[in-house]
């Protein structure tokens, strides 16, 4: 084998002293720019900051409020805010990450099913079950049991019209909430956070009263993904995850149904769920809230302030041990 | 390594570790941190004091398992960088949170025991701020501040169990820091016990 000696390298080869120096310190300056660019991307990738929501699709002929709803005269949460903080676990448990990872979210074709205890059990097409009722604008609070609060303006139809439709029978007591399970389009759901499908509540009395309502939309157009679309179930004086999204099935029953969180946590989160600031989730206080678009906190309202509508259907019984 | 290049990677690791302040600070000026600001900054400042708790954690078992001792310089920077945003963490929550109300705050601690323990955790890390000087080291001296400096690992678990306690269900990420955790603490009782048995434990002072 031929090994090659290595040609003398002659003194004026020899890179200069400065020219030496001031290539290391190039190189330097690009390995602090090229790290310092990396650890701002990975910070990026990690935190993702929230993105515009765009408008969504106008609803047709919203009316106004068809039962006296005591109009709050408390500022509406931006479009934005309501759009791109959002708990809905099926897409993320990350509420900023829910807009971007429900985005094209296909809400059509759906359909809700009316099962159970029932007369006339019934599966609607989206667009038969927006005639079922005019569809008419509720502003509500809403009270996260995180500790944090929007008002939201609603558009959707009483739960009982829906439900008179159907024609529960004698032995109905409870009403059964069951929210779209499909991994491909919910993509969450392949993890194990939570038990899937999400499954809700209500005692008949509670679906029936006026305050409770389907929402289709939100500022007058079509419910975004984020938000549970194409339809959920809004319970204003309950903590917000009563309020179940995209809901494909509503199943009247004899006794009370499993709800997701109590099964979760059942110390925690109890069937009724009822805001009340004197009753602290074992963790946290319930007693203050923050409402999103404000920097202090502002007191709870008992009933998230709806006590006046719906404190009689809880009339004798212990709050404290039915929370 | 020669020592003006690991002070170099020394200097790259200290303007690294302002990257996310600077970019916290220019998406508030901006006004861009989503629709609840405080929590998006409480949330940033606590996962980041925990990730450097865990980076200072790391660079004793890495320096020994590599025999790269110019590591063990880093390990001060990354320790004051956790304090530092452990520090913006706290403020966060009792300036913006609290508003400075101390009553206030010192019911929520009563009342939410994660919050205690995150405090905990916070005041442990106090101590080892204020001893992170040569000078201090010298007057401590090596075997007393050692043991003083083994305290960051309840600082680091209590910060992992203040962190698992506030999510509802979502506990992958604070799982995934115990473990880390723990691992890096079984190795260092794994190496304690192999070296007390085979040869005197010496200490590197950092620079």
């Amino acid at each position: 084998m031929l090994i090659k000696k290595p040609e003398q390298i002659r003194s004026h080869e020899i890179t200069d002293k400065k020219i030496y120096l001031n290539r290391r310190n190039f190189m330097r300056g690009a390995a602090l720019l090229a790290t310092t660019v990396a650890t701002g991307a990975l910070y990026r990738g990690l935190n993702e900051p929230p993105q515009p929501t765009p408008r969504g699709e106008k609803l047709g002929n919203v009316q106004p409020p068809t039962v006296a709803v005591r109009s709050t005269n408390e500022k509406l949460t931006s479009f934005q805010d309501i759009t791109s903080y959002n708990n809905f676990y099926e897409f993320s448990t990350d509420k900023g990450a829910v807009a971007r990872k429900s985005k094209g979210f296909v809400t059509r074709p759906w359909t809700v099913t009316v099962e159970g205890l029932v007369n006339r059990p019934r599966t609607y097409d989206l667009d038969d079950l927006l005639k079922i009722a005019p569809v008419e604008e509720r502003i509500y609070r809403l009270r996260c049991v995180e500790g944090w609060s929007m008002v939201i303006p609603w558009a959707g139809f009483p739960l009982k019209a829906l439900l008179e439709q159907a024609e529960p029978q004698g032995a109905a007591q409870y009403v059964a909430f069951e929210t779209l399970f499909d991994p491909k389009r919910m993509p969450n759901q392949t993890s194990g956070v939570l038990d899937w499908p999400y499954v809700e509540g209500l005692r008949l009395d509670e679906a029936l009263h006026p305050l409770t309502i389907l929402a289709t939309g939100l500022y007058g157009e079509a419910l975004p993904p984020q938000d549970g679309a194409p339809v959920r179930l809004v319970v204003p004086w309950k903590y917000g995850f009563k309020s179940i999204k995209s809901v494909v099935n509503i199943r009247l029953v004899a006794k009370l149904p499993p709800t997701t969180w109590n099964i979760q946590a059942p110390g925690e989160y109890g069937f009724y769920s009822n805001v009340n600031p004197q009753v602290p989730h074992p963790r946290w206080s319930q007693a203050r809230e923050r409402r999103i678009g404000e920097y202090g906190m502002r007191d709870t309202l008992l009933f998230n302030g709806y006590a006046e509508e719906v404190a009689s259907l809880y009339a004798g019984m212990d709050l404290k041990v039915n929370f | 390594m020669k020592p003006e290049d690991a002070r170099f990677v020394k200097a790259i690791i200290f303007v690294n570790s302002l990257v996310p302040i600077a970019l916290l600070a220019w998406d508030a000026a901006r006004n861009n941190l989503g629709a609840n600001p405080l929590e998006y900054v409480t949330r940033t400042t606590g996962m980041l004091t925990l990730i450097f708790l865990v980076l200072s954690l790391i660079v004793t078992p890495l320096r020994k398992m590599t025999g790269w001792n110019w590591l063990g310089m880093n390990r001060r920077v990354l320790g004051l960088y956790a304090f530092f945003y452990g520090a913006l963490h706290f403020l966060t929550y009792i300036w913006f949170d609290r508003l400075f109300n101390l009553r206030s705050a010192a019911g929520d601690v009563v009342q939410r025991p994660f919050i205690a323990i995150g405090f905990a955790s916070f005041l442990i890390m106090i101590p080892l701020a204020v001893t992170s000087t040569n000078k201090m080291v010298k007057r401590l001296g090596g075997k007393r501040w050692n043991r003083l400096h083994k305290t960051v690992y309840a600082a680091a678990i209590l910060g992992a169990t203040h962190y698992w306690m506030l999510v509802k269900s979502d506990i992958r990420l604070p799982v995934t820091f115990a473990l880390v955790l723990a691992l890096l603490l079984g190795y260092r009782i794994f190496a304690a016990n192999r070296t007390t048995k085979t040869e005197p434990r010496q200490m590197i002072l950092p620079r």
